[in-house]
């Protein structure tokens, strides 16, 4: 995938091989209406294998959903043709909304309203933990 | 204390500055209850135990009638608007216009945590499922404070349910901040104390093991602390009854112990702990039971900021 296809937009690089659709479907980029193109498994020098997506349009993106799901994916953000932001992604402090908590005791089962929401609490094994009932959820549990 | 919004949903949420002061606290009106009859007078207690208790909501309603207050509230979801299918949240969004500070035990884990996000008064959580139980915690600590006269330098052994019992949680929480003090889990397999509570011990530096049996570990110990296993935390009745009498602490167990051990239980005791036991003066259940209530009087009076009142 060429950057300087883009005039204005963003490309999501680096994404794990075998993950763009699940990104494509959590961004909701199907409800998009510009042009997206998702190209799986390209090469990468760093990783073997690689997916990108590249979005023909500026939109917000989720970096915390981004950067649990995939904290090796690069951002490129694209303005009049030319690469004009590079942003890395880290696992995030809190998660909001991203993953939902298993745990049938916690409050979160029944009370509709509430925001599923969990803290880091180990980086080094991607642990987070519920805010409410302290359960851990590890890497690629139920998302939200 | 958090300052800002002065609830006391986790033992963490407590600074040991605040901790020991309001110990302290607890102490002088164990000393002198009369002196504070008239310190939360025209103040409002709501307990909303949507899951049924019988020492903590009665403490908590003894604590703030001896404090000159007054309580309302309710003792079960079937007799709120829970059981019409009322969130948490609403419910105590509307009592927070009744009352000045709000009891509440709920089975769900961080309801107390839910419900303080939309509650104008201070929320205390009395018991949340398998998770926190928090003024227990006070309860455990003032008990051994006034039981032993300090807080580190023990080997404290918690026996039973450690899987699902809250208490046994939030103590251990709290007593691994003090220097010292080692801890002996003893429980079956499938009652082991969960992975986030061995996590806690391992970062505290605190030296801790597991073991199965209390006979192996009852000369050691300073503190004995017994838990029920909890009929309501289990699925299936088969475990439950599997699981129930596994440990009964008796006068022959107790004979290897030392002469100041100190014997606790939450309550309510089944049959873990045999009632001949009741007389040993080791026996220190009930006095923790009426450490209860003192120390939520002391709670009460510092979340509503009535502790330097008295101190002018």
């Amino acid at each position: 995938m060429n950057v300087d296809g883009i005039k204005k937009g963003i490309v999501l690089d680096h994404i794990k091989a075998g993950r763009g659709m699940d990104i494509y479907r959590l961004l909701h980029l199907e409800k998009m209406k510009c042009s997206v193109a998702i190209v799986q498994n390209a090469r990468s020098t760093k990783y073997g294998r690689k997916d990108i997506i590249k979005i023909d349009e500026m939109i917000t993106l989720d970096m915390d959903m981004l950067g649990y799901i995939d904290p090796n994916i690069t951002i490129n953000i694209v303005e009049n043709g030319k690469l004009y932001e590079k942003k890395n992604l880290e696992l995030p402090e809190k998660l909001t909304n991203v993953i939902r908590c298993h745990n049938p005791r916690c409050i979160t089962s029944t009370e509709q309203e509430i925001k599923h929401t969990f803290l880091l609490a180990d980086r080094e094994n991607r642990i987070y933990r519920c805010i409410y009932c302290d359960v851990a959820h590890k890497e690629q549990m139920v998302y939200y | 204390m958090n300052k800002k919004t002065r609830n006391l949903i986790s033992i963490r949420d407590i600074t040991r500055e605040d901790l020991e002061a309001m110990l302290a606290l607890g102490q002088r009106i164990m000393e002198c209850p009369g002196e504070y009859k008239d310190v939360c007078r025209g103040k409002k207690l709501a307990t909303l135990f949507f899951e049924s208790s019988t020492r903590t909501r009665l403490s908590f309603e003894a604590a703030m009638i001896e404090l000159g207050g007054n309580v309302l509230g309710f003792s079960s979801a079937d007799s709120s608007s829970a059981a019409k299918g009322e969130s948490v949240s609403d419910t105590v969004r509307t009592v927070s216009f009744y009352a000045d500070i709000i009891a509440m035990r709920h089975p769900k884990e961080g309801a107390p945590k839910a419900a303080c996000t939309r509650a104008e008064v201070p929320v205390i959580n009395a018991g949340d499922g398998g998770h926190f139980h928090p003024t227990q915690t006070l309860t455990d600590l003032l008990t051994i404070k006034t039981e032993k006269g300090r807080l580190g330098d023990m080997v404290i052994g918690l026996c039973g349910d450690l899987c699902f019992g809250r208490t046994v949680h939030s103590l251990i929480e709290a007593m691994s901040e003090y220097l010292g003090n080692e801890f002996i889990l003893i429980s079956p397999e499938e009652l082991r104390a969960p992975d986030y509570i061995r996590m806690i011990l391992d970062k505290s530096g605190c030296p801790w093991r597991e073991v199965r049996k209390m006979e192996e570990v009852m000369d050691d110990l300073d503190v004995l602390y017994m838990t029920r296993v909890q009929r309501e935390r289990f699925f299936n009745e088969e475990d439950y009854a599997r699981l129930k009498d596994t440990y009964i602490l008796d006068a022959e167990k107790l004979i290897p112990a030392k002469p100041d051990l100190c014997i606790m239980h939450p309550l309510p005791r089944v049959n873990e702990i045999s009632v001949v036991v009741d007389d040993d003066p080791r026996a220190c259940y009930f006095r923790q039971a009426l450490c209860g209530k003192y120390i939520r009087m002391a709670l009460i009076m510092t979340l509503l900021g009535l502790e330097k009142e008295m101190r002018r």
